[in-house]
């Protein structure tokens, strides 16, 4: 198999350019619409989004990494994120508030915590398996609260002071709390662009999540495409046989839970580098739920399905969550009166306040349907418009994520 | 000695709602192999039928009291809920303010209705799925359950008071021979350990005595056989689901005046009657009840300021240790039968 210099085979190569590109021009390409037309509102090319949907898009990319390859179902992975916020925020106070010590912390120390736990909960599988860390989840939300109140600042959340050491950074005047920066670049700086009546807003730090997605990015299809990948989906598929071919399951799949945990706590480090903040709240089990959502949604076990699964989610959140009743009218004024009262109230309770309910419903619908997630959904609609034939069985179509070619790794 | 009783005490009736949600799951684990997440909802809807009831008693009508004045010099207006008016003061007070216990013979015929709907109309297709795909569809389900009844009642806790003749506490101690005032248990919290007793009674002395029951227990062990005999294993399998719902449903329904129901109370005791089921053992009843009181006694006995001055914040975390210990000392669980979940 030829590969290029990043050890990627041309496909590969073309797919990482365009995630590339795609991430990139973000800012123009959530930003369709002019400001101050009717549409503007669906606009998401401000900082805070697109820099949690490349946070997001890390974190699912690391869970699909367990759940998608080895079937492993995690129900804490938010633990690790929020031990990462801790780490890096820890760091910010201590150190320097140049992001990238906090960042390497935050993947160190919920590494460390992704082996202890991992070690523990993988002598389980199944649902005992989403149960234990589901345990060892809530263990570390309740303990942030309560007895580590001293290291997490309990209810309040751990936040920057006046008053802390910061000992790289030297003496600071005024009465400010500082930035975070990347070397001297601070992170919360934008340059606003006003091009083709849209304003197009570059944000630095959503530019450093960029690169460290892509870069997290990077790493997994690497990992997905190495021998390493094939032995993860051996567990997935029949870890007896993975056994009786006289291959340990046990160390391969506890790998896999400390690099998704790393990128957990990666995701939990920008999310505090972005705002220097972490509370207990990001590890609660709701915020595992999500992350799994993303993934399933998305796809799990493909490659572009868990950023796309973050993507949209957030997204959807965010505009969703900013539609109340005075927007439905607008819409829907054209309708009869009767008709557009019961119209805007079927819309509102899926939009503003009603967002979870939508979360919900999209949720079972995914499962329920579409157990491949978008990404199935995609190439399902993408083979049929292709063929225009009736027949749409899905052998007929090799996914070659799910079925990979057993002959490339057999050298 | 005293501190001991008292904890002990404290600890039934955390311990029973556990229990009983927990024996709940079994069942529809142990009948269907479905692993629902929605569960901790339905005891979440049990509470909110007993709020329903409630407020239904309590609709009122306005009639203006001319004897009398308010404090502007207007006529005082007087609200007369409809009960009061159709059956006489006495009566209609009194089914207001028993509107609880009441409210378990109106939440039976909803819950089964909401388990049977569930059922038929979602998890049946999900028999044949992985445990994880059961795991995800039932969880969206709570989310959009917990987000319907967001919707009607609020997101503040309602409160939904015991009749008053519950309302105090007994002196436990006095009773036993102890100084008076040392252990006072509230009134409620003792019904609430008997009717789960009465409700746990009931559905092993159902599965046990009964010839549905028998059929259920032969489908649990061998579902395939039970229905090579010629019996409709399926639809007594619904039934039991339906059962299960109730039984949460009124677990919640009794346990709305200790806990003001809210609309995410589901989700905080689904998790911990999860580790309560696991403790117990995947598919065992006994388990999961015995699991139920032991672990609703250990945080109980945890909160003990004795014991977090040695170990501060145990109580926060006890029952994920045990869980955490048994499952790695016995992976099946306390009571865990051979070849149920194993993988």
């Amino acid at each position: 198999m030829k590969k290029n210099l990043l050890g990627l085979n041309p496909k590969d190569t073309k797919f990482l350019l365009i995630v590339v590109l795609l991430t990139l021009f973000t800012p123009i390409l959530l930003q369709p619409f002019a400001a101050g037309s009717e549409l503007a509102q669906f606009n998401g090319g401000y900082p805070d989004l697109m820099q949690k949907i490349a946070i997001f898009g890390i974190f699912a990319v690391g869970f699909n990494i367990l759940f998608g390859l080895t079937g492993y179902l995690s129900f804490g992975h938010a633990a690790f994120l929020g031990i990462g916020s801790y780490a890096a925020v820890w760091m910010f106070k201590l150190l320097t508030m140049n992001v990238i010590p906090g960042i390497i912390l935050a993947m160190v120390v919920s590494g460390l915590f992704a082996a202890a736990i991992g070690y523990v909960s993988l002598r389980r599988s199944g649902i005992y398996f989403s149960i234990l860390t589901l345990a060892f989840a809530q263990m570390c939300y309740k303990m942030a609260y309560s007895v580590l109140t001293p290291l997490t600042n309990g209810e309040t959340g751990l936040q920057l002071t006046l008053n802390d050491p910061r000992i790289l950074d030297g003496a600071r005047e005024g009465s400010s709390l500082p930035v975070t920066n990347i070397f001297g670049l601070a992170m919360n700086s934008s340059y606003k662009v006003e091009a083709l009546g849209r304003v197009f807003t570059f944000n630095v730090g959503f530019y450093f999540c960029a690169v460290i997605a892509i870069l997290a990015f990077y790493v997994a299809i690497r990992l997905f495409r190495s021998p390493f990948g094939m032995m993860l989906r051996a567990v997935k598929s029949n870890q007896q046989r993975m056994t009786y071919t006289g291959l340990d399951p046990k160390p391969y799949t506890l790998a896999a839970f400390v690099i998704s945990g790393m990128y957990a706590g990666l995701a939990g480090g920008l999310l505090a580098a972005m705002d220097p903040l972490a509370g207990a709240d990001r590890m609660l089990w709701t915020a595992s739920g999500e992350v799994v959502i993303m993934t399933i949604l998305g796809g799990a076990g493909t490659l572009m399905g868990p950023v796309l699964g973050a993507g949209v989610i957030k997204y959807l959140e965010n505009i969703f969550s900013k539609i109340n009743e005075g927007v439905l009218h607008d819409w829907f004024s054209f309708l009869p009166d009767g008709v557009e009262d019961v119209v805007i109230w079927v819309f509102a309770r899926f939009t503003g306040e009603g967002w979870h309910l939508t979360l919900g419903v999209t949720f079972m619908l995914v499962v329920t349907f579409l157990p491949g997630g978008l990404i199935e959904g995609l190439k399902r609609l993408g083979s049929r418009i292709r063929n225009g034939s009736q027949k749409r069985d899905k052998y007929d179509n090799p996914d070659p994520e799910h079925r990979p070619d057993p002959g490339k790794h057999v050298v | 000695m005293e501190t001991i009783l008292l904890q002990l005490l404290n600890g039934l009736d955390k311990g029973s709602a556990y229990a009983l949600i927990a024996l709940g799951l079994t069942l529809i684990f142990g009948t269907l192999g479905v692993v629902n997440f929605a569960h901790g909802a339905l005891f979440m809807i049990g509470a909110f039928c007993a709020v329903t009831l409630s407020k239904l008693l309590n609709l009122s009508f306005e009639t203006v009291d001319p004897t009398k004045t308010d404090f502007l010099g207007n006529p005082l207006k007087v609200k007369t809920p409809y009960v009061e008016a159709w059956f006489g003061p006495d009566f209609g007070h009194a089914l207001i303010d028993w509107s609880v216990p009441l409210a378990i013979l109106f939440s039976i015929p909803i819950m089964i209705a909401v388990g049977f709907i569930m059922e038929r109309g979602l998890i049946k297709h999900f028999y044949k799925r992985p445990h994880a795909d059961q795991i995800l569809v039932t969880f969206g389900l709570a989310i959009v359950l917990q987000e319907v009844i967001k919707y009607f009642y609020g997101a503040n806790p309602i409160s939904t008071p015991a009749p008053d003749a519950f309302k105090g506490s007994f002196d436990f101690g006095a009773m036993l021979g102890f100084d008076p005032n040392i252990i006072i248990y509230p009134y409620w919290r003792l019904i609430y350990f008997g009717f789960a007793a009465l409700v746990i009674g009931a559905v092993f002395s159902f599965l046990q005595f009964t010839t549905f029951g028998m059929v259920v227990r032969a489908g649990m062990a061998d579902r395939e056989t039970v229905g090579l005999l010629g019996i409709n294993i399926d639809r007594r399998f619904t039934l039991m689901f339906g059962l299960a719902a109730a039984v949460a449903g009124v677990a919640g329904v009794m346990y709305a005046p200790i806990l003001s129901p809210n609309y995410h109370m589901g989700m905080d005791f689904l998790v911990l009657s999860f580790v309560v089921v696991v403790v117990g053992g995947m598919g065992s009843l006994p388990g999961a009840v015995a699991a139920g009181f032991l672990l609703g006694i250990l945080e109980s006995f945890a909160s003990m300021n004795a014991i977090k001055s040695i170990i501060p914040g145990i109580d926060q975390i006890i029952i994920y240790v045990v869980a955490i210990v048994i499952l790695l000392t016995r992976p099946r669980g306390l009571m865990g039968r051979k070849g149920v979940m194993e993988e």
